[in-house]
């Protein structure tokens, strides 16, 4: 049995607001407005390096202290900026993101949309993604949450497969075409690429997520529009890409076709890969909701995981990834992992420490301390920014993975051992 | 509200937190919702820093909203006295946590009863200043908590040896440790010795020795400045708040240090030494290379220290035109405005990256010293720009040494500004031979209501792309004002007569 454990949550990650940065370049006809102060500004513009300079089509609601202690009129004031954002880009729609000021002071920002959206003429939607409740990749599923809402309803009773989740263009094409070649035909995807083009949900549609952190997500399509979810493990590494695409086509009744030789082949274009990190152990400190699906994925590449840290854990959303995990331990016969939620960043390095793990996947503000006392580390954001779904990418995974090992055999002879401070 | 896609000053947090991080031994907690913890990402990439930063959150989730901290923050401090064994924890309020109206000063009187370490509650407010405010904010209560504790004020004595302490070098800080070396350097030649580093480096426990010091020196203005100022209340000490940047600010620095301490050394010997000879900056303003840089005109834009040390220099040591000067301290305005007075054309105080950008787009100067906002401004308007000042980027940490302090400051910011203009003989060849990029006008650089002819078109090709915009501008003003609907060669040339520009 996987063991789950939780600690304090005292960890580190991104704040969810950052899910702007890749949602407002996925709906390229959406504006993004951040209420929130000068600390969510900050991050953005730091988190988001040189993108600022391109004039995104995303901006602050500052919020002052006239704002704070309710002396300047909320509906008046996001009326006005709205306004302005209409005169300067005319989006198809503005998105509102709530964050943990709005959350306090309790900012209406649900009961105020409907009205402005009538006097600006642009639908608003509202989503709360603060830090108060969630971790960065989590605010996705909060802005993706919010949009189930402005989809139309089908037309048709036909059943139909939506999936959902924010992806490049890149990757949903392979993975439309993946199960093109199972007969399944994909008719939409939440978000597309459009805001005008949002998928047609109702009871008669199947939806399936391609991430592990839309469990909100699923929720609503569930309730909101009795949509009905395909519990699958998610299409990271070859063997979770197999798992997703026969889940579906059971669904659909569909007799797999090729897809075990497909899967295969992939193996064995991996091969170089997986020489590097065969036997070599991992530890996740956990930031992104990712953990799972690449612990997974990286145990069924002869690795060993030691510990799985993860923002949160939703049991019921990722059951089918987490019996994949356990299969793959049982299958490559090494022992399960712990998983940890809410992780300590502290009591995690102690054991880091103790264990000496040869790769350890954590986020930039512990990489270069961990680097300097000689622990190999991969920056576990860039997993979230890089192309890791479907069988195509599998191999970009392993380049992520194997990138730092890479580097290690390269520097090997260079006289000074990697250890700056001694552990 | 306001809309905002830039800020050129981080939040008051940031600031307090630079503080304490530059200290040895301190370790801050964070009263925030998880994610508020960016400032060791920043710290961690920017700085190369190999140890963890000592920064920690206790997290404000939807539990602390419902029924408060409770034991929560206090558990917090415990644990980290225990773990890191600090001298000073620091609790530090964020934006979120500071309307929650907690009483955090109750926790830290309650841990205090447990704890080895001090602790303080850092006492900013979010909404009334900026990053720099609250650092110096920060920095003055520190210095002041560790100071109370001397009682027997009478009996402190100062070194044998003539020393000072350095106020404001600091992690993340734009160049700082290239600069406090330099000034080490300088301060060394003049046989001054330093007492302590403040904060960088430096131990709480060592703040008691400050008074120690005959003089306080503080070269960024921006953070120090409140310190100083209460060391020369409380403890009589004098200080030199002057940025030694630029050969003639170096000069009047260390005047300024030997006077106000008193030392029967020949300084005026050694500048003259310093600046004819071993710096290389003066001698280069004058060797023939630099003509081309005769009344260049320039924008000038930062924090109130280095945008106008560098005014001061571009136009009384390069003699280059300085057309705007600008900085977003706008809290620090009038200093600005005195230090730039009849350096410039125009002074800008703004805190909003568009009204620069406008700017430069109305002016047209040849270069741009300003921040990476202005770089990415530079970029889209094809200016040269080079970067005098935070806020900051990866860029902004060179492993070699820059210092933009001292005579070895000097020779940099020389090379920074010769080197951001079109070198001198290409600047010429290109005029004489006309251009040799692509010869075909993208559509967008010409306004549609004219009509150019080819001629004209290809007239206008032949001006350095540099200036290019700005003649072509001036032709169209021309045409406008004397109702000519086609612009022929010969156009171009009257309205370089009537403009005379």
């Amino acid at each position: 049995m996987l063991k789950f454990e939780c600690e304090t949550g005292n960890y580190h990650t991104f704040c969810p607001i950052s899910c702007v940065s890749w949602l407002y370049q996925k709906i390229s006809d959406s504006f993004f407005l951040v209420i929130g102060t000068k600390t969510c500004g900050y991050f953005l513009q730091n988190a988001l390096g040189v993108m600022i300079f391109a004039e995104p089509r995303y901006a602050m609601a500052e919020l002052e202290e006239g704002d704070i202690s309710a002396q300047l009129h909320d509906f008046n004031e996001l009326k006005r900026l709205c306004l302005q954002i209409k005169q300067d880009r005319n989006p198809s729609v503005i998105v509102w993101i709530g964050t943990c000021t709005t959350e306090i002071i309790k900012i209406d920002l649900e009961g105020m949309a409907p009205k402005i959206e009538e006097i600006v003429e642009i639908p608003i939607i509202v989503a709360r993604a603060n830090g108060l409740d969630y971790a960065f990749t989590q605010g996705e599923d909060t802005v993706l949450a919010a949009m189930v809402n402005r989809c139309p309803f089908p037309k048709e009773k036909t059943p139909s497969l939506v999936l959902f989740g924010s992806l490049p263009d890149p990757v949903v094409h392979q993975l439309i075409i993946e199960l093109k070649k199972q007969e399944i035909h994909v008719s939409g995807w939440l978000p597309e690429n459009c805001y005008k083009q949002l998928p047609e949900l109702g009871p008669s549609v199947y939806v399936c997520g391609i991430n592990p952190f839309l469990s909100r997500t699923a929720t609503t399509l569930m309730r909101r529009r009795k949509c009905q979810l395909i519990g699958a493990p998610f299409p990271i590494g070859p063997d979770g890409t197999s798992a997703w695409i026969k889940k579906i086509c059971h669904v659909f009744g569909k007799v797999p076709k090729n897809l075990d030789e497909r899967e295969n082949i992939i193996w064995e274009s991996l091969k170089d890969y997986i020489d590097l990190v065969k036997g070599k152990s991992v530890f996740f400190m956990g930031d992104n909701l990712l953990e799972i699906s690449l612990a997974r994925f990286l145990i069924r590449c002869k690795m060993i995981v030691y510990e799985i840290g993860i923002p949160y854990m939703d049991k019921r959303f990722q059951a089918g990834e987490l019996q994949l995990l356990e299969k793959t331990c049982k299958d490559m016969n090494v022992p399960l992992p712990c998983i940890v939620e809410k992780p300590d960043n502290w009591n995690q390095i102690q054991r880091i420490r103790a264990l000496k793990p040869d790769l350890v996947i954590t986020g930039l503000a512990h990489s270069n301390p961990l680097q300097a006392r000689g622990i190999t580390t991969k920056w576990s954001v860039e997993f979230t920014f890089a192309q890791i779904h479907g069988f195509t990418n599998a191999r970009d995974i392993l380049e992520l993975v194997t990138r730092p090992l890479r580097r290690n055999r390269n520097l090997k002879d260079s006289g000074w051992p990697s250890v700056m401070i001694k552990i | 509200m306001k809309l905002a896609y830039w800020m050129y000053a981080g939040p008051a947090h940031i600031g307090t937190l630079r503080v304490a991080s530059s200290f040895k031994n301190i370790h801050s907690i964070m009263h925030a919702p998880l994610g508020d913890d960016y400032f060791n990402v920043m710290r961690s990439m920017f700085e190369r820093e190999r140890d963890f930063t000592p920064v920690t959150a206790s997290i404000v989730d939807r539990h602390v909203l419902a029924r408060g901290s409770q034991e929560k923050v206090i558990e917090n401090i415990n644990r980290k006295d225990q773990q890191e064994k600090p001298d000073l924890i620091l609790l530090t309020p964020t934006c979120t946590s500071s309307i929650l109206q907690e009483n955090l000063q109750n926790f830290v009187e309650k841990a205090t009863e447990t704890t080895q370490s001090d602790i303080l509650l850092a006492d900013v407010n979010h909404y009334h200043v900026n990053e720099f405010q609250a650092a110096d904010r920060t920095l003055e209560q520190i210095v002041i908590f560790y100071l109370k504790k001397i009682t027997k004020f009478k009996e402190m004595k100062k070194s044998i040896k003539p020393s000072i302490n350095i106020i404001g070098i600091f992690t993340l800080g734009f160049h700082h440790q290239h600069d406090c070396r330099e000034i080490y350097r300088l301060l060394k030649d003049l046989g001054i010795g330093i007492n302590l580093v403040i904060p960088e480096g430096c131990k709480v426990t060592d703040l008691v020795k400050i008074p120690e010091a005959w003089l306080n020196i503080v070269p960024y203005r921006e953070i120090g400045l409140m310190v100083a100022k209460y060391l020369e209340d409380s403890f009589l000490m004098p200080y030199v708040e002057i940025a030694p940047m630029g050969l003639m600010n170096i000069a009047s620095w260390i005047r300024n240090i030997c006077i106000k301490m008193r030392l029967k050394i020949n300084y005026e010997k050694y500048i003259d030494k310093q600046t004819r000879f071993i710096s290389q900056a003066a001698w280069f303003s004058h060797s023939i290379d630099c003509q081309n840089l005769t009344e260049k005109r320039v924008l000038v834009f930062g924090d109130a220290t280095h945008s106008a040390a560098i005014t001061r220099i571009l136009v009384r040591e390069m003699g280059i035109h300085v057309c705007c000067s600008g900085t977003y301290c706008s809290h620090d305005a009038d200093w600005f405005r005195e230090q730039v007075q009849g350096f410039c054309d125009q002074v800008l105080i703004t805190e909003d990256h568009t009204q620069v950008g406008s700017k430069i787009a109305e002016l047209e100067p040849t270069a741009i010293f300003g921040t990476q906002m202005e770089r990415h401004v530079g970029k889209r308007l094809d200016i040269p720009c080079g970067v005098i000042s935070a806020p900051i980027h990866i860029q902004n940490f060179p492993l070699s040494y820059r210092p933009f302090f001292g005579y070895e400051g000097a020779n940099q910011i020389a090379d920074l500004v010769y080197n951001s203009f079109t070198l001198g003989m290409e600047d010429h060849l290109l005029e004489i031979f006309g251009e040799y990029d692509n010869p075909i006008i993208p559509s967008k650089e010409l306004s549609t209501d004219f009509t150019w002819t080819l001629e004209a078109q290809n007239e206008i090709i032949k001006i350095p792309r540099f200036i290019r915009n700005k003649v072509k501008k001036n032709v169209e003003k021309f045409v406008k004002l004397k109702n000519i609907s086609i612009i022929s060669v010969e156009t171009i040339y009257q309205a370089k007569e009537y403009s005379n520009d």
